[in-house]
This record gives structure tokens, C-alpha cells and sequence, in this order.
């Protein structure tokens, strides 16, 4: 299996158009849109924004009224859609699992269609079924005996059977529960870390979205793009008040759990070096309006002082320093450092990368960053 | 094939019309007693099977009447029974046999219809009724009958029209009805007899089914007409009302 | 197709009024048998023949529903004709042939089977059908290895219904003089000789519940995950 994505996976959107027989109005817009080889893009937006058009179109169950999309800038339309279709997998909500196949049987069927012989097979089941954390137990199973959140796992590795360097995902969480959808939602990236797919996912769950997404795409009624980025992108600069709508109530709090302590700028606040003086330190405090300041020798955080310790004498490093109440890693969240500095009531966090001191974050430095 | 000619001749000639064997009498003869046996029939199983449907009591046996009903030969009935019964003409229900026979025969279609009638209207309607406050009573005669009337209607035509067709192998045993010209005809191998006899009988069963789907659709709720309900052809289930051997 | 023979009638004592006369069936085994043997391959033919005939209507029917009304309405009113009237009028144009018996049955088998089998493909989910597309299945492919094993239950279930009917049927079949177990009951009724009547409608009965539960069987044997519900 292949961590690398397959660079003739990209997809293009060339001034794609849809319009249903007898409906004026089109549902999908011309639409351009570029997906980056090995990347979840996620198209969200209201119901009647042709997003699951949108997709449908990619492995031509829908076919578009003009434009054309393009796989490793091959046209799909140059390959009959049948054919074009065993090398795209594919999710739907419902899943489709055959109830009258076991679930072996299932994850077998593209590649029996495509002739593999048995022994290659069943190893590409067996190594399905561990990548999508089913088990071996199962495969002799129908699928009306396994749960929802099961099911799923098989239509992911159904779809994957054939190694297709394109995913497309239809709402595939939309069945289950809240608690199973988070936890699928985490094993899609897991799984994404592994096989580097080009992924399209539909969805109308904005959270999920901003979770899984490494770009969205806002489309509105009548498969209008309104805006096109990451998530942090449109979290921080939506493009227009339907995006920002749409992003809901809690932008900054979405953005809090997206953004990493590492995106803020480090360097600065109440730090100095422990051969600076008292003088140089009571500097610093004054202008952080600080009571405290820590030390830093080298790549090594010594510990915070407090302003009454200063007695003026010799360097600050001899000073014996108070152990740092609140620890982030540069890979945290801003919400986790948030909680952090919250629960150790003081205003100021150290960001430690193991032992190797990696600058402070402070309450004014989270606001800042949710700003830019 | 001139046979078919002479059927023609056959109709025309005012003569087979008329007298104790002509036309109006024999077409009288079978649909009285079609009619006899079907009201009986009725009377007896409705208020049972809507009941049961009502209390969704015994509802495999139910059911599986019409199965075991269609496994039974209308014919092999009329046979055995007429050795039990005898062959003895009776007016209107032409003979005991054929009476008893076509009355259990219509049986089996109008049980389970009315039960499965009764029983499959949807739980949240009755929750609804209940927690209004109707009583047992109200909500069986104001919500689920009127619910169940259209499948009560159509146990009552498929048993109409296999009553209409037993009745004319009935006339094996004895008795009158549009029955007699087929069998006479084949006794003394009369084909042109034989043929008008059928046609009576087939126009007499597609006028039974034709009016009895008027009444059916008349009868049926006007919201459940306009909903248009999924056609009960997709119903495989075990139970298929609408089909018995006829 | 008279084949009843004066053969066992002089014995001398002769017991019509008996309901099991064990002499009259030692001494016709041939009759009952061929009788038996008639009816079976009336059924089996009718039946085949039906399924051959439905299932092109059946698809035709789920691919337009006008032409689904116009099929189901047309094997309607075939159903609705007694069979004996059919019979009948078929008797001047074939004679006394299997075809005058098997047209009919066939006619009779339409509704059931159109039914069931549509029934049975309107019932296959659109998210198979569009997992099937999705996934590269050719309509044909989808038709055959998704859509016509999940149909399976309701079209054995139509078989079963069809079967069975088509078994009581044939028994009427007789009064027009075209064999079958009928035959047994129709010559009892007439000589008079009970015990014919009783073995033809035991045969009769015996025959439809047979077909019955061995279809019955098939069904649970070709659709192992209808069992296996979690």
C-alpha cells in the first residue's frame, strides 16, 4: 500500500454545467475546481446546492450538460463509464452493502469483476479488513447481521478493494450515531495517513467538514462556489456573509480547535535569558505587565520568578525559579492551551517540545492568532 | 372453428332465452345462489376476522387460511362433498353440496383480508385515537374499520368472483345455473353449447370483478384515495389476498 | 385422452359406496398413475411456461409503468375467467390436446408470477442499485448478480402461489375431458365409484401441499442471508 499519493490522481472541475430536464434554473453552475492528488476536499452546502451532483458526476452517474472533469487530466469521458468506474471508489450513505453476499464476498466483488484469481483476493480482503479495524470473524458474516457503524467500515473497504487512487464519499457518516460518526471521522484520517487517496466527501455537517477536510468547497443553491480553502481559510476570512452564515455562531471556537499552539508566533512575552540582570528583567516585566518572568538557559526553560524575588543583585539565573505550572507541545490545539492557562490560573503557558523550549503562549497571543 | 359461428346463431335464436332452461333462468339460478353464498359467507366471517384483527389475536391461522384454502381443489371439494351431502336439488342454493362448498370456499380470502386489514393499520393512528381518549369501541368502529374497508372490499370481490366460477363446475353435482350448458353440452357433445355456456360464464365473472371494483373504489376513504397508498402489489408477504385459485 | 378402460369391473363384487376400496385401487394402478403423471407435468409446464413468458413482461413492466398497468390489467382479466369457460371454448379450437389445458394454465400463472417478480424487483433498495452502478456493474450484470437474487424470495414466493393454484386447476381440467387427477373424480362421480373420487382428491390435495412445502424449502435453501437477521 502506497503512502504516497498518486500524482495522476488530481481532479479537475472544467466550467462544469448541469441542468436536469425541465428545470431552468441549473444545478450545477459552471464550476471550476481543482482537487489536489491526495487530499480530502469536501464539498458542503445547503440541499439543492448540487453537491452530490457535483460528485456524481466525477464517475459519471450523472453526466454533466457541458464542461468536462478530468482525472490525472484525462478526460472521464474518454473510458466507457463502467469501466471508468472500477478504478473510482465509492460511498454512499446507505452504504449498498449486497445482503444476499457475506461481507468477504462483498469487499471481493470489484475485484472478482476484475478477474483477480482467489489466493490474490483473499490476501486483499484479509489486508482490507485489518486497515478499516474489522475482524477476521466477520467476513463470513451477511451484512443485516453487523451494525451501522460496521457496515461502513465494509463500504469503505468495498471501495477500496481495487486500490483506486479516487474516493468518493457521499455523506458517508449520515446513518449513524453522533458517537460512531466521530469516531469513523478519526479513522478515515488514520486511514487517509495510510493510503493518500485523492478523496471528494459530501456532507452537509459542517464539523465534520472543518474535522476531516483538508480543503472545503462552500457551494450554495444552484452549485454556486462561494468560497474554496482550508478549513482555518474560511474559518478565519469568509468570503462572503452566505460562508460566514454557513461556518455558524462559533467561528472562533471552531477555529480554536483547528488552529495549532505551533501557527502563533512564539518568540517574545515575559522571557529572558538567565544571564540577563534584575534590571533587565524588571524591563521586560514592565513592559509585558508581568509579575513573573521566566528564565530560559539555552533550549531549556529554567522556571518563572517572581517580581519580589529580584533583590538586584548579580544575574537571574541564580535565583531560584518556580517550576512552569502550565505546559503546552507546539502540537496542541489553541483549545487545549486555552484550558490549559484557564486551569492553572495565570495568564501565560510555556510550550515545551519535550525538553527543547519552544517560546510562551499567553492569552493576548491566542487572541491575536484567532485575529489574523 | 365454425363452431364459433354457430355460437353466434346459438345467442340470436330467442328460444335459449327463454324457459326453464333458457338463459334469464340459468343466469338467475347462478346468481343467486353466487349471492346466497357470499352474504352467508360474510356474515359469518367478517365479524370474526375484523374482530381478531381488531385484538390481532390468531393471526398466523388467519392468514394461512388462504393458503390452505387455495391447496384445496374447488372441485375435489364439490366431488367429496357430494358423496357426504348428496345431490338432492334445493331452490335457490341449487344443491346442499354446492351451497356448503361455495360458502367455505369464500371463506378463507374474506378472513384473511378483513384480519390483515384490520391489523396493519398503523399503530401510531390507533396510539393517536387512544390518547384522544376514544374508547375500544370508538376506535375500532371510527379509525380502524374505516381504514380497513378497502382491503375488507377486495376479500369480498376475490371471493365473489371464485364463488361465480365454482359455481359453474357446481353444476357437476347437480343443480341449475350458466354451469348446466357446459356440462350438458359436453355430455351429449354439443360444442356450440358448450362455447355459449362459457362465454355466459365469463362475462358474468368480469362483470362481478368490474362491479365490485366500482364498489371497492367507492367505498374507499377519499384521503386514502388521494395519498395514493403503495399499490398493494407489493405485497409478498405470505399473505396475498387478491390471489385465489379461481 | 379417454383412456378409461372396462377393465377390473368384473370382479363381481363391486363396493361404490366404500371411501377407500382397496381392491379398486390394487387393480388401476396404471390409471392412477397416469393420471398423477398428467397433472404433474400440466403443472410443471404450465408453470415453466409462465416464468418464461413473465419474466421479460415482469422487466418490461418495471421499466415502464404504463406498460405495467396495461400487462397487469390484461393478466387480470384472464384471471378472472373461470377456468372451466376457458377450457371450454379452447376444447372447438385444439380438441382434446395438452395445449387446450396448458394455454389456459399458463394464462392463469401470468398474474401471480408478473406480480411476484415485480413486486420482488421494486423491492430491491436504490442504494444497491446505485452501490451496483457505482462500483462498475454493467445493467446487465446488475440485473443478473444484485437485483434477481434479492427479487429471488418474492419470485419463489409467486412460484409457490402460482404452483399450487395451477395444481387445483388442473383438477377442474377433467370436466372437460382432458385428464389429470380430475379424471379419477370425474369417472367416480359417474360410474359410481366412491373410492375414485376419494383418491383423486387426496392425490390432488397431497400434490398442492407437497409442491408447497418443497417449494417452501427451496426458497430457505436459495436465500441463505434472509435467515441470518441480527
Amino acid at each position: 500500500m502506497t503512502a504516497r499519493p498518486d500524482p495522476a490522481a488530481a481532479i479537475t472541475f472544467d466550467s462544469v454545467t448541469k441542468t436536469f430536464p425541465g428545470s431552468r434554473q441549473p444545478a450545477v453552475a459552471p464550476l471550476d475546481l481543482e482537487v489536489p492528488s491526495g487530499e480530502i476536499v469536501v464539498l458542503i452546502g445547503p440541499s439543492g446546492c448540487g453537491k452530490t451532483t457535483t460528485l456524481r458526476m466525477v464517475n459519471r452517474l450523472i453526466e454533466p450538460t457541458a464542461g468536462s472533469i478530468a482525472i490525472g487530466g484525462v478526460d472521464v469521458r474518454r473510458q466507457p463509464a463502467t469501466e471508468l468506474r472500477r478504478g473510482i471508489g465509492y460511498v454512499i450513505q446507505q452504504v449498498g452493502l449486497f445482503p444476499h453476499r457475506t461481507i468477504a464476498q462483498n469487499v471481493a466483488t470489484l475485484p472478482r469483476m476484475l478477474g483477480w484469481d482467489k489466493a490474490r483476493i483473499g490476501a486483499r480482503v484479509d489486508e482490507l479488513v485489518e486497515l478499516v479495524g474489522l475482524e477476521q470473524g466477520m467476513l463470513d458474516r451477511y451484512p443485516a447481521e453487523l451494525s451501522g457503524g460496521q457496515q461502513q467500515r465494509v463500504g469503505v473497504a468495498r471501495a477500496l478493494a481495487a486500490d483506486p487512487p479516487v474516493l468518493l464519499m457521499d455523506e458517508p457518516f449520515g446513518a449513524v450515531d453522533p458517537i460512531v460518526r466521530g469516531r469513523l471521522q478519526y479513522e478515515l484520517l488514520a486511514l487517509q495517513e495510510r493510503v493518500r487517496k485523492t478523496i471528494v466527501l459530501v456532507t452537509h455537517d459542517i464539523d465534520e467538514a472543518i474535522t476531516v477536510g483538508d480543503r472545503i468547497a462552500v457551494l450554495n443553491t444552484g452549485g454556486v462556489l462561494e468560497q474554496y480553502g482550508s478549513p482555518d481559510d474560511l474559518l478565519a476570512h469568509p468570503a462572503n456573509e452566505f460562508v460566514e452564515a454557513f461556518l455558524g455562531a462559533e467561528r472562533s471556537l471552531k477555529r480554536l480547535t483547528l488552529a495549532k499552539v505551533s501557527d502563533l508566533e512564539l518568540s517574545g512575552g515575559p522571557v529572558v535569558p538567565a544571564d540577563a540582570t534584575p534590571t533587565e528583567a524588571r524591563e521586560v516585566m514592565d513592559r509585558e505587565a508581568s509579575n513573573w518572568v521566566g528564565v530560559v538557559r539555552g533550549d531549556r526553560f529554567l522556571g518563572w520568578v517572581p517580581r519580589e524575588a529580584l533583590d538586584g543583585q548579580g544575574t537571574i539565573g541564580e535565583i531560584e525559579a518556580a517550576p512552569p505550572a502550565a505546559l503546552v507541545r507546539p502540537a496542541s490545539s489553541l483549545r487545549e492551551a486555552l484550558e490549559v492557562i484557564m486551569n492553572s490560573r495565570s495568564s501565560v503557558a510555556v510550550v515545551a517540545d519535550g525538553e527543547r523550549f519552544g517560546g510562551v503562549v499567553t492569552l493576548e497571543k491566542i487572541r491575536a492568532g484567532l485575529e489574523a | 372453428m365454425e363452431v364459433f359461428g354457430d355460437v353466434l346463431s346459438w345467442f340470436n335464436d330467442r328460444a335459449n332465452w327463454r324457459g326453464p332452461s333458457g338463459v334469464a333462468v340459468r343466469l338467475a339460478e347462478h346468481v343467486q345462489v353466487s349471492l346466497a353464498a357470499i352474504v352467508v359467507a360474510m356474515v359469518v366471517a367478517l365479524p370474526v376476522a375484523i374482530w381478531l384483527g381488531h385484538k390481532r389475536r390468531f393471526g398466523t391461522l388467519a392468514v394461512n387460511i388462504s393458503n390452505i384454502g387455495r391447496a384445496l381443489p374447488s372441485f375435489a371439494i364439490l366431488a367429496v362433498g357430494s358423496q357426504i351431502l348428496g345431490t338432492r336439488e334445493v331452490p335457490v342454493i341449487m344443491t346442499t353440496t354446492t351451497f356448503v362448498a361455495l360458502v367455505a370456499l369464500a371463506i378463507p380470502p374474506l378472513v384473511t383480508n378483513a384480519y390483515v386489514g384490520m391489523a396493519e393499520v398503523p399503530a401510531e393512528v390507533r396510539d393517536a385515537a387512544r390518547g384522544m381518549g376514544q374508547s375500544d369501541r370508538q376506535v375500532l368502529f371510527g379509525v380502524e374499520l374505516p381504514l380497513a374497508v378497502p382491503l375488507i372490499m377486495a376479500g369480498v370481490r376475490t371471493s365473489a368472483v371464485q364463488v361465480v366460477a365454482t359455481a359453474t363446475i357446481a353444476a357437476v353435482v347437480g343443480g341449475g345455473g350458466l354451469g348446466r350448458y357446459i356440462i350438458d353440452g359436453f355430455a351429449v357433445q354439443d360444442h356450440v353449447r358448450v362455447v355459449a355456456g362459457a362465454v355466459l360464464v365469463a362475462v358474468l365473472s368480469l362483470a362481478t370483478e368490474v362491479t365490485l371494483s366500482g364498489v371497492q373504489r367507492l367505498v374507499t376513504p377519499a384521503g386514502l384515495r388521494a395519498s395514493r397508498r403503495t399499490p398493494r402489489i407489493a405485497d409478498v408477504s405470505p399473505v396475498d389476498p387478491a390471489l385465489q385459485a379461481a | 385422452m379417454t383412456f378409461w378402460g372396462p377393465r377390473g369391473w368384473a370382479l363381481g363384487v363391486v363396493n361404490t359406496e366404500r371411501w377407500l376400496w382397496w381392491e379398486w385401487v390394487r387393480t388401476h394402478p396404471d390409471d392412477i398413475l397416469r393420471a398423477l403423471r398428467e397433472h404433474v407435468v400440466f403443472t410443471v409446464v404450465a408453470v415453466v411456461g409462465g416464468l418464461v413468458l413473465s419474466a421479460p413482461l415482469a422487466f418490461a413492466g418495471t421499466r415502464r409503468p404504463r406498460l405495467r398497468g396495461a400487462i397487469l390489467g390484461l393478466a387480470g382479466a384472464v384471471y378472472t375467467i373461470p377456468s372451466l369457460a376457458l377450457f371450454a371454448i379452447l376444447v372447438p379450437v385444439f380438441g382434446l390436446q395438452r395445449i387446450t389445458v396448458i394455454l389456459p394454465l399458463v394464462g392463469y400463472t401470468l398474474l401471480i408470477l408478473v406480480r411476484n417478480i415485480i413486486a420482488g424487483l421494486d423491492g430491491v433498495s436504490p442504494s444497491l442499485k446505485e452501490a451496483a452502478d457505482g462500483m462498475g456493474f454493467t445493467p446487465l450484470a446488475r440485473l443478473l448478480r444484485v437485483e434477481l437474487p434479492l427479487a429471488l424470495p418474492a419470485i419463489i414466493a409467486g412460484v409457490r402461489i402460482a404452483t399450487v393454484t395451477t395444481i387445483g386447476l388442473t383438477t377442474i381440467a377433467a370436466i372437460a375431458g382432458l385428464g389429470g387427477l380430475g379424471q379419477l373424480i370425474v369417472v367416480g362421480l359417474n360410474r359410481p365409484m366412491r373410492t375414485a373420487v376419494t383418491v383423486g382428491a387426496v392425490l390432488s390435495v397431497a400434490l398442492a401441499v407437497l409442491a408447497d412445502l418443497g417449494l417452501g424449502g427451496l426458497q430457505r435453501a436459495l436465500t441463505p442471508w434472509a435467515r441470518r437477521e441480527r
